[in-house]
C-alpha cells in the first residue's frame, strides 16, 4: 500500500494568493489597497510627529533656542499639512474604511476597484510633493494658508505644497465617491439601510462631506496659486478682491474636514463599545441619524473660524448659534455609547480601553468647543493655545484613539494574528495618560493669553510648556509601542481565527486574514446590526 | 447596465445653444446694465452649465439617485454662496468688530 503525504497548505488569503512588487502596486483588492494606504499614512503621521518632537523640544524653554523663528514657523506649518492632508483625513477611511467596508456589507470589493487603486496613487503624487516642499526649505504659512500673506508676501514654496494639497484631494474625493456607491449598490441580501453597521453609517457620512467639501478646497487653492502667480485679484483688495473671502471659501471646506475626521472614529467607537459591552447599541437610529446630521450641521458653521476677521457681526452671530447645533447630535452619541455600556457585560481589551479614552478625549474637546463658538468668548480665545489644546483633543484625542481603536480590533481580521494584549493595555494607558499631559495644559496656556504659532513666550508660561512638552515624551513612546508590537504580532502572534472578540458583522463571519473574494458565497443577512444576545462573551484577554 | 443612446442631433443642437450663448454673452458685455450686467452674465452661465449638467452629463436621462445626487451638489453651493453672503451684505449692518 502506498501512502502519500499531503503537502501542508496554507489556506488562500488575500495575503498568499499572490505575490511581488507588482501583484500589489497593481492591485484592485480593496483589502491590499487599503494595506497600502496603511504604509503611507504611517509614514506621514511619523513625519509630522518628527515636526511636533522638535516643536515641544523648542517650546521646553521660554528663549528661542533651538530653531529660528522661520524655521519655526516651516515646522508648525508642516506639522499642520503633514497630519491633517496626508495623515488624519486619509487615516480611517482609506485604511480601515477600505478594508472594511465591502466585508461588513458582504460585498465582494468597492464598486469601483481601479478607481480605489487610483485613489492611492493620486494620494502617492501629492505625497511627493509635499515631500519635495519638506526637503527643499518648506512652506511657513500655517496649514491655512491665509491671504494676503501666502499670496504675496510669503517667500516659501506656497505653490507646490498648495499643488500638493490640490492633488492629495482628489484621492479624498475618489474614495468617498466608492464609498457610497458601494453603499447604495452592493449591500448583500437583506442587508437593509437600518441593518447596517454604524461604522458603514459614519462612513457614509463622510463621504458625504468629502464629496461636497473637497471640491471646495480644490478651487480655492487654486485661486490662491492663480492669485500669487498671475496676480489676479480674488483675495487682494487692492485688486478688488476680499482677503476674508479666502477664509470663507477655505473653512467652507476646513471645518466639516474636521468631522472627515472625527465621523469614521465615531463609526469605529460605536462598533467597539457594542461589542465588548455585549449589547446592543443604545438608540441604533439616532446614532446612524446623528453621523449624517453631524455631516449635514458641519457645513453650516464655518464661519466661527472667522469671528476676529472683518466678518459682520450679524454673520457673526449666525455662525455662533449655528455652530451649538453640532453639539446635539455630537452629544447623543456620547450619551448613547455610555448608554450602550450600561448594564453591558463589559470587558476591558485593548479596543475598549481607546473606545472609552475617546469618549472622555471627545467630550472634552466638543465641550470646549463650545467656548469657542461663543462670539465674546472666542475674541479672547482666538490664536491662543486653548484653540491648540481644543483641536488636538478632538483631532488626536477622538480622531486618533478611533483609529488606533480600530486597528486592534480589526488587525487580527487584518492580519490573523492576534497583538500582545498586555503590551497593548499598556500602549492605550500610556497614549491616554501622556495625551492629557502634553494638552491639557495648553487650555490653562491660552485662558492665560499665550498665542500659539510662536517660539518664544514669556518666562511665565513656562512651567505648562514643560509639562506638555514632557507629556509629549510619553505620547511619543505611547505612540511607538503599537508600532513595534503590531511587527512582532506579524512573525509571533497567535493565529487569531475568524472571530476572536465573538463580535457581530459580516467581517468577522469570513476567515481571517480574508479570502482575496472576501467570501465563499455571498451572505445573507437575517438580523439587526450588532446583536449579541446569542453570542458568547469575548474569550480572548 | 446599459448608457443611455442621445440622438447626435440633441448633441448638435445643444452646442449650437451654447456657442449661440456665449455670443450673447459677449454682446451683453459691450452693453452697460449697471447692477444688472452680473446678473445677466451669471443667469447666461448658469443656464449653459445646466444644459452641460443635463445633456452633455446625461443627468437628464440619469435615475432619481443620481439626480438628487446632483441636486444635493447645487444646494451644497447654494449654502456657501448665501452664508458667504450673509457676511458680505450685512458689514454695513452692525459693523464689523473692531471698526
Amino acid at each position: 500500500m502506498i501512502t502519500a503525504t499531503e503537502p501542508v497548505v496554507a489556506p488562500k488569503t488575500y495575503l498568499n494568493a499572490e505575490y511581488g512588487a507588482k501583484s500589489w502596486l497593481l492591485t484592485k483588492d480593496h483589502k491590499r489597497i487599503a494595506l497600502l494606504y496603511l504604509v503611507s499614512v504611517t509614514l506621514f503621521f511619523f513625519l509630522g510627529g518628527i515636526m511636533a518632537v522638535l516643536i515641544r523640544i523648542e517650546l521646553a524653554t521660554p528663549a528661542g533656542d533651538l530653531v529660528q523663528s522661520n524655521t519655526y514657523n516651516k515646522l508648525f506649518t508642516m506639522h499642520g499639512i503633514l497630519m491633517i492632508f496626508f495623515f488624519l483625513i486619509p487615516s480611517i477611511p482609506a485604511v480601515l474604511g477600505n478594508f472594511l467596508v465591502p466585508l461588513m456589507i458582504g460585498a465582494k470589493d468597492l464598486a469601483f476597484p481601479r478607481i480605489n487603486l487610483l485613489s492611492w496613487y493620486i494620494y502617492v503624487i501629492g505625497g511627493f510633493f509635499t515631500l519635495y516642499v519638506l526637503f527643499t526649505g518648506g512652506v511657513d504659512t500655517g496649514w491655512t494658508f491665509y491671504t494676503p500673506f501666502s499670496t504675496t508676501y510669503s517667500n516659501t514654496y506656497v505653490t507646490a505644497t498648495a499643488i500638493g494639497i490640490f492633488i492629495v484631494g482628489f484621492s479624498s474625493i475618489l474614495t468617498g465617491l466608492n464609498f457610497i456607491v458601494t453603499i447604495h449598490r452592493m449591500r448583500a441580501p437583506g442587508m437593509t439601510w437600518f441593518r447596517l453597521p454604524l461604522f458603514i453609517w459614519a462612513h457614509y457620512a463622510t463621504s458625504v462631506i468629502q464629496i461636497l467639501g473637497t471640491p471646495v478646497i480644490a478651487v480655492t487653492i487654486l485661486l490662491l496659486a492663480l492669485e500669487r502667480g498671475f496676480h489676479i485679484g480674488f483675495f487682494d483688495p487692492a485688486q478688488g478682491g476680499d482677503p476674508v473671502l479666502f477664509q470663507h471659501l477655505f473653512w467652507f471646506y476646513s471645518h466639516p474636514a474636521v468631522y472627515i475626521m472625527i465621523l469614521p472614529a465615531m463609526g469605529v467607537t460605536s462598533e467597539i463599545i457594542t461589542t465588548f459591552s455585549r449589547k446592543a447599541p443604545f438608540g441604533y437610529s439616532f446614532i446612524a441619524m446623528s453621523s449624517v446630521a453631524i455631516a449635514v450641521f458641519g457645513f453650516l458653521v464655518w464661519g466661527h473660524h472667522l469671528f476676529v476677521s472683518s466678518q459682520s457681526v450679524y454673520a457673526g452671530m449666525v455662525f455662533s448659534v449655528l455652530s451649538y447645533l453640532v453639539a446635539i447630535p455630537s452629544a447623543i452619541k456620547v450619551f448613547n455609547w455610555t448608554a450602550t455600556m450600561y448594564k453591558g457585560s463589559i470587558s476591558l481589551n485593548t479596543p475598549m480601553l481607546y473606545a472609552i479614552g475617546f469618549i472622555g478625549l471627545f467630550t472634552i474637546g466638543g465641550l470646549t468647543g463650545l467656548f469657542l463658538a461663543a462670539l465674546g468668548m472666542d475674541v479672547h480665545l482666538t490664536d491662543t493655545y486653548f484653540v491648540v489644546a481644543h483641536f488636538h483633543y478632538i483631532m488626536v484625542g477622538g480622531a486618533i484613539m478611533g483609529y488606533l481603536g480600530g486597528l486592534h480590533f480589526w488587525w487580527p481580521k487584518i492580519t490573523g494574528k492576534m497583538y500582545p494584549e498586555n503590551w497593548a493595555r499598556v500602549s492605550a494607558i500610556v497614549i491616554f495618560l501622556g495625551f492629557n499631559l502634553t494638552f491639557f495644559p495648553q487650555f490653562i496656556l491660552g485662558y492665560l493669553g499665550m498665542p500659539r504659532r510662536y517660539h518664544v513666550y514669556p518666562p511665565e508660561f513656562q512651567v505648562y510648556n514643560v509639562l506638555s512638552s514632557a507629556g509629549a515624551t510619553v505620547l511619543g513612546a505611547g505612540y511607538l509601542l503599537p508600532f513595534i508590537y503590531f511587527f512582532w504580532s506579524l512573525k509571533y502572534g497567535k493565529p487569531a481565527g475568524p472571530n476572536p472578540w465573538n463580535a457581530a458583522g459580516l467581517e468577522w463571519q469570513t476567515q481571517s486574514p480574508p479570502l482575496p473574494e472576501n467570501f465563499v458565497i455571498t451572505p445573507v443577512v437575517t438580523e439587526e446590526a450588532h446583536t449579541f444576545s446569542h453570542r458568547e462573551g469575548v474569550e480572548v484577554g | 447596465m446599459t448608457g443611455h443612446i442621445v440622438p447626435k442631433k440633441v448633441y448638435y443642437l445643444i452646442f449650437l445653444t451654447l456657442m449661440v450663448m456665449t455670443a450673447i454673452t459677449t454682446a451683453v458685455a459691450f452693453v452697460d446694465l449697471g447692477r444688472f450686467n452680473i446678473v445677466v452674465a451669471m443667469a447666461i452661465a448658469i443656464f449653459k452649465a445646466s444644459l452641460v449638467v443635463l445633456f452633455f452629463m446625461h443627468v437628464h436621462y440619469s435615475t432619481k439617485l443620481t439626480k438628487m445626487i446632483v441636486a444635493a451638489g447645487v444646494f451644497w453651493l447654494a449654502i456657501m454662496l448665501l452664508m458667504t453672503m450673509s457676511d458680505l451684505l450685512t458689514r454695513g449692518w452692525m459693523g464689523v468688530p473692531g471698526r
